[in-house]
């Protein structure tokens, strides 16, 4: 138990390792917050990477302008938008919703509601069909017939 | 409805199909990223003049008395691709009479001084931007990288990366005609 907490100490100062020293608030309260919305940010740099880990020069710059803004007051939602505002939607990592994006955010539970319902419907109908245990009428006239006339052929 | 079934293979072929051949169209790049700025007004700004350079400072005022359509151009000394590009801007501004401001950004001042000397200074206008904070407003991502302003201070067209090469040229060539900041020959 103490192992793994050491273990995940130690793990605990690399995780920020695109953050310089001198860009760190001396107000935990802020700093803790820069962190929180430079998570959301893309580096448009490095393209898959948000502006907290990424050592991408922009990056440094958004994340300083970041923790300006906060120093100033503004909310997180306000940084955002004035970051929006000058790079769009590619750099919010998480996509907003909107008429556009529509399709990006219902394709997957609605592919995944199609999918449920034609294996329910698949399930259900293989369930439902009854295995025929008896012979039908003219089946068991046909049987009759081919027996009795086995029946004359072999056993007499 | 086994008939419709029978149908489905084709179609959800057809919408691959239809997405691979989106995907694989030469003429898309993956890593074109669509500008906010576009049909915006061009962003507030206010950059001092380079230290040791005659051409004055760029703020965004300087967009408000304009007579035809300008290019915007951010480089740096520090930057290669831009020294290749210098060539095509000072042709534009030379042959086609186009105007052209520059934004200097996280450059040394003598560093670019020396370029400039070295190479000629095509520009108009040259706003120092020391901490990228002009770059952040014009939502750039790297240097070098072009923009296109119309008469009215309005952002027409972005283009990333230098304008080198036969292919990019044209490209750029062409906005710069359809926007009206150079005069097509014949």
């Amino acid at each position: 138990m103490r192992i793994v907490f050491i273990v995940i100490l130690s793990l605990f100062p690399f995780a920020g390792l695109a953050v310089e020293p001198d860009e760190i608030l001396s107000d935990p309260v802020l700093e803790e917050r820069a962190r929180v919305i430079s998570k959301e940010l893309r580096c448009v740099v490095c393209k898959n990477q948000d502006i907290d880990s990424s050592n991408a020069g922009v990056a440094r710059d958004l994340r300083l302008l970041v923790r300006e803004r906060l120093v100033t007051g503004d909310t997180n939602e306000e940084i955002l938008a004035y970051i929006q505002a000058r790079y769009g939607d590619f750099v919010l990592l998480k996509p907003p919703f909107k008429p556009e994006t529509y399709l990006l955010w219902f394709a997957p539970p609605l592919l995944a509601l199609i999918s449920i319902i034609i294996g329910a419907m698949v399930l259900f109908k293989s369930r439902n069909r009854k295995v025929r245990c008896s012979l039908t009428a003219s089946d068991e006239k046909e049987v009759a017939q081919i027996l009795t006339a086995f029946g004359t052929g072999d056993n007499k | 409805m086994k008939r419709i079934l029978a149908f489905a293979p084709l179609v959800i072929a057809l919408i691959f199909g239809g997405f691979f051949l989106w995907g694989l169209n030469p003429d898309r790049d993956p890593n074109e990223i669509p500008s906010a700025l576009i049909s915006q007004p061009a962003p507030n700004f206010d950059l001092p003049a380079v230290e040791g350079l005659e051409s004055p400072g760029f703020s965004r005022s300087d967009f408000d008395d304009l007579d035809k359509t300008v290019i915007v151009n951010v480089f740096a000394s520090w930057c290669v691709p831009c020294r290749a590009e210098h060539a095509v801007l000072t042709s534009f501004v030379e042959q086609d009479g186009a105007r052209l401001f520059g934004i200097n950004y996280k450059d040394k001042p003598e560093d670019a001084v020396e370029w400039l000397e070295n190479l000629g200074n095509p520009y108009e206008r040259i706003g120092a931007d020391f901490n990228g904070r002009a770059g952040i407003e014009w939502g750039i991502s790297g240097v070098p990288e072009t923009f296109i302003v119309g008469e009215d201070g309005t952002v027409i067209y972005r283009f990333v990366g230098p304008v080198v090469g036969d292919a990019q040229y044209s490209k750029f060539h062409t906005a710069l005609l359809a926007a009206g900041a150079i005069e097509g020959q014949n």
